[in-house]
């Protein structure tokens, strides 16, 4: 079947077998491999991404199901050489060690923070609670998304002003 | 010139991020090599079945199937896989079933494909004639006499029977004035790092050279596993564990699948891939803990523990694995806890079962002595209707006792436990959380506090205290580059725990150099020279000693060098910004740089040493260390509907000198999370029959960010006097600390209810029903 959808802002037009999923379309075709798999069934958020802006568990999303869709992937984060505020508030607030949960983990994070520009500790931990990680015990991963919150609060009002 | 500051104690951003956070870094299953292939394995679906016959001949023959390999195939070509634990039974470990299936889960046959899919339709076409025979799930009925053998050869499942008995032991129990008896139980947990496992190998066939990646903990050990299973030798193979997304002990160890996959890539000469999924990570990645332990604790009316004497039946699985037997040692060992408990005798009977086998998880074998120390307290506390911090200062190891040797012959480097648990009571408000609890009992709610005073065995370890064939020293190069950068090799193998940035602070304070000047590199046996791995929380106390040794050698060399350039006796300069300088007149000083470009151009050369600027060292540690803590949690239990609610988590723990106070917190956040995920959460669960019933994250509750409470972290810093910086290691020691503190408060939750002991996981419905038998039987 013939897919188009935009991923990371580029256009994509491919021809991929009906039954693939998003996650490894991603990862197979696209060549990303930022987006990781972590479980076959839903539960675990490693290959979470944002699909219109919205997360999505991309392994139990079929590609053909994101026809004329954004996809953003964790490759989509940054722009050029700028990290984006979520990507500094896990490094500045060692929001991650082994590293494996955190592309999906910040993704969720970026949909939260689209939501809700100033969420409480409890808003954080259940906009994360589709994301399991099992080397921070989550509370730097807190840290990170307020940090991340703090900053592009500062931003909006910085560019409002 | 700007002063660069000091890294070490400073909270430094990790040098490991950037490629994580970009989503840049490479796990195993993003290596990807041409032509490669990709290897399913068909796994058993009894736990214990004669295997009559195997037909893979439909299989062969799908396009796309560059081979279908079976037990038989295998048999005469791969040995066994490696135990190095000793053990009376140790049963041949075939990378395929051969003759028997003995858990579900164990690989049976192995299809190599162009594609996973393509390797999946082809196992469809199997087909197995399997004769089910009886199994045996429980160990304690594994032992009688009438069950089920799983290895025939050895006329019963039991892997080995230690004693270790003590002489006063006895008379303990005699002039006790209560014995008090219960039975605890580990139960059996999956590590479940977020990444599974996954293989890569590839064979030059030309150059006869091999190279593996594997998500794994130990490179170098895992080289020789593979050299010596294929017979090649260990110059000509390369394992390479890229990006490791977490271990937690299931990656230190040797799999049928590396071996199996390394095999393939040589004989089809082609790269092969196997990449585990979530069911099989469940079914057959090493399983933690599994222990039933009987006890019989000698106290007296104040509390003083006179003795413990305990049993211990362990459950190994159906296959050993690299460590399975050796892991309940440390747990008769660890029984002394933080107190002085003078006879201590034990008796370990490690059995076979139908299931997976168990091996290293986080704390291996430490969190079980834990539980049982802080579990015993606890309940004798309430036994006796003492206060449960109380009973613990009675009977603490008091400061001065260091080096301490406990009874079971433990030497404990240095340790403070009063001071870190009256720290913890402080910061948690003890005699006021005990008021308020006692208000809050008025009113019917049921709040509970728990207290676990820990400490633990790691920074493994001296050589000769483990198994044969595995070291226990730890390696490094520390190499100045012409450009004066530098380039560290370590042995250990760090998947998370951020010694690209530890290593790179230390290097950086003892040369007065940056840290972005310094770079490590780690997990590439072709790069690295032989080391050990990353377990057992030893990266820094071993790694960092090793990486210390080095520096020490290059900071005599570039002194000695300096000293003829300045005229100065070398133990009067010092490393001072980028220079070498006198100690007492700083702005007396030659750039590093001059000194390096000295070493390597050598136009004058300088007798008695020789050019380069390159060191290795390795690192034999003479003890464990022993990192101690206490934690304190507060919880509130739901009558209704059995669940815990976290009202205060606090944690004090004592790793020795912290080099990365940010890194520290995040091992011990971690830890505590894994803690509580026993406490309350997780169970590996095999029914009657042998099926695995928690194979889903569906039925597995790994603690999500919503189940875990909020922790409060405090340090006391008693160094190790085992290693130049003092530490002591942290990896586990929030593991260790956590399940008790979290039991124990549960169960003060639940004491005035008559409620003595519930076995971990404390899950709501065992609660709920707990307390319905409890209000039902005093007539509610």
């Amino acid at each position: 079947m013939r897919i188009n959808l935009t991923l990371n802002g580029q256009r994509r037009d491919d021809d991929v077998e009906p039954r693939i999923l998003l996650v490894h379309y991603i990862r197979e075709i696209a060549g990303l491999t930022g987006t990781h798999v972590g479980c076959e069934s839903t539960l675990c958020g490693a290959c979470t991404v944002l699909m219109d802006g919205k997360a999505v568990k991309s392994c139990t999303v079929l590609a053909v199901q994101a026809y004329g869709n954004q996809i953003t992937t964790v490759e989509g984060l940054a722009q050029e050489d700028k990290l984006h505020p979520i990507q500094e508030g896990f490094w500045e607030e060692h929001g991650l060690q082994c590293g494996y949960c955190t592309p999906g983990m910040m993704m969720a994070a970026a949909d939260l923070l689209s939501r809700n520009t100033n969420p409480s500790e409890p808003e954080i931990r259940h906009a994360i609670e589709g994301n399991l990680c099992r080397c921070t015990g989550y509370q730097h991963i807190i840290k990170a998304v307020q940090y991340a919150a703090k900053k592009m609060r500062g931003a909006d009002n910085k560019s409002a002003a | 010139m700007a002063l660069i500051p000091k890294f070490v104690g400073e909270r430094v951003k990790r040098r490991e991020d950037p490629r994580l956070i970009t989503g840049t870094a490479t796990y195993v299953d993003d290596v990807r090599l041409p032509g490669m292939l990709s290897a399913v394995v068909l796994r058993s679906p009894h736990a214990h079945a004669k295997i009559n016959s195997i037909d893979v001949e439909a299989a062969r023959k799908m396009p796309g199937i560059a081979a279908v390999l079976t037990g038989e195939d295998t048999k005469d070509k791969i040995g066994s896989l490696p135990c190095v634990a000793q053990a009376e039974h140790i049963p041949f470990h075939p990378v395929l079933a051969q003759g028997k299936v003995r858990y579900v889960g164990e690989p049976v046959v192995l299809a190599v494909a162009t594609d996973p899919y393509r390797a999946h339709d082809a196992l469809e076409l199997v087909e197995i004639d399997y004769e089910p025979l009886d199994g045996v799930v429980d160990p304690e009925k594994a032992l009688n006499a009438e069950a089920p053998l799983i290895h025939e050869q050895f006329g019963n499942n039991l892997v080995v029977r230690v004693e270790v008995p003590h002489p006063a032991a006895e008379d303990a129990i005699r002039s006790a004035d209560r014995t008090i008896r219960f039975r605890l139980v580990n139960q059996r947990l999956a590590p479940m790092s977020i990444e599974p496992r996954g293989v890569v190998a590839q064979w030059h066939a030309a150059s006869q050279q091999l190279t593996v990646w594997s998500s794994t903990q130990i490179p170098h050990l895992l080289r020789s596993a593979l050299a010596g299973a294929l017979r090649l030798g260990e110059n000509r193979v390369r394992v390479i564990a890229p990006e490791v997304g977490g271990g937690f002990g299931c990656k230190l160890n040797v799999y049928r699948e590396e071996v199996l996959t390394a095999y393939l890539a040589v004989t089809l000469n082609r790269p092969v891939k196997w990449i585990e999924h979530r069911r099989e990570n469940f079914a057959a990645t090493t399983h933690g803990r599994d222990q039933i332990t009987y006890l019989e604790v000698a106290v007296k009316n104040d509390g003083i523990v006179l003795g413990i004497k305990a049993r211990f039946i362990c459950d190994m699985g159906a296959y050993l694995q690299l460590f399975t037997p050796a892991i309940p040692g440390f747990s008769g060992l660890m029984m002394s806890g933080c107190y002085k408990i003078p006879a201590i005798s034990f008796s370990q009977e490690m059995v076979f079962t139908n299931k997976m086998a168990t091996d290293a998880y986080r704390g291996a074998g430490r969190p079980e002595a834990a539980y049982i120390t802080e579990r015993t307290m606890d309940m004798v506390a309430v036994e006796l209707g003492l206060d449960p911090a109380e009973i613990r200062r009675r009977n603490f190891i008091p400061k001065d006792a260091f080096p301490y040797t406990t009874a079971t012959g433990l030497v404990y480097d240095s340790g403070n436990y009063g001071f870190a648990f009256e720290k913890a009571l402080d910061i948690i408000d003890y005699k006021k959380a005990r008021a308020d609890q006692e208000a809050a009992r008025k009113r019917g709610r049921l709040i509970g506090i728990g207290l676990a005073s820990y400490v633990e065995l790691c920074g493994m370890g001296p050589s000769s205290m483990l198994p044969p064939g595995v070291p226990g020293w730890e390696s490094s190069t520390v190499r100045i580059e012409p450009d004066c950068k530098i380039t560290v090799l370590t042995g250990i193998s760090p998947h998370g725990q951020g010694q690209e940035t530890t290593f790179a602070q230390m290097v950086a304070d003892a040369l007065g150099i940056d840290i972005d000047d310094v770079t490590v590199l780690h997990g590439d046996t072709a790069i690295v020279q032989y080391g050990v791995g990353t377990f057992g929380s030893r990266g820094l106390a071993l790694g960092g000693t090793a990486l210390m040794m080095s520096i020490g050698k290059l900071q005599e060399k570039l002194k000695k060098i300096a000293s003829t350039m300045m005229e100065a006796p070398p133990d009067q300069l010092t490393f001072f910004n980028r220079t070498i300088a006198l100690t007492n007149d700083l702005d007396r000083a030659i750039p590093l740089q001059r000194v390096v470009t000295a070493a390597y151009d050598y136009k004058q050369p300088i007798p008695g040493m020789e050019p380069g600027l390159d060191e290795k060292s390795f690192f034999e540690p003479s003890g464990f260390t022993f990192p101690f803590g206490a934690h304190v949690a507060i919880v509130e239990v739901d009558a209704d509907t059995g669940i815990v609610k976290f009202l205060r988590y606090v944690a004090v723990d004592d790793c020795g000198r912290i080099i990365s106070p940010l890194l520290v917190e995040g091992q011990v956040h971690g830890g505590i999370a894994q803690g509580i995920g026993q406490a309350l959460y997780e169970e590996v669960v095999y029914d009657e029959s042998g099926q695995l019933l928690t194979a889903t994250l569906m039925d597995y509750a790994v603690p999500r960010a919503d189940m875990l409470p909020h922790y409060e972290l405090a340090n006391t810093v008693t160094p190790s006097p085992l290693n130049p910086m003092g530490v002591k290691g942290v990896g586990e020691a929030g593991t260790i600390g956590s399940t008790p503190c979290v039991v124990n408060a549960v169960m003060d939750a639940l004491t005035p209810l008559g409620i003595r002991h519930i076995d971990m996981p404390l899950k709501p419905d065992k609660i709920w029903r707990a307390i319905r038998d409890a209000r039902a039987g005093n007539g509610a």
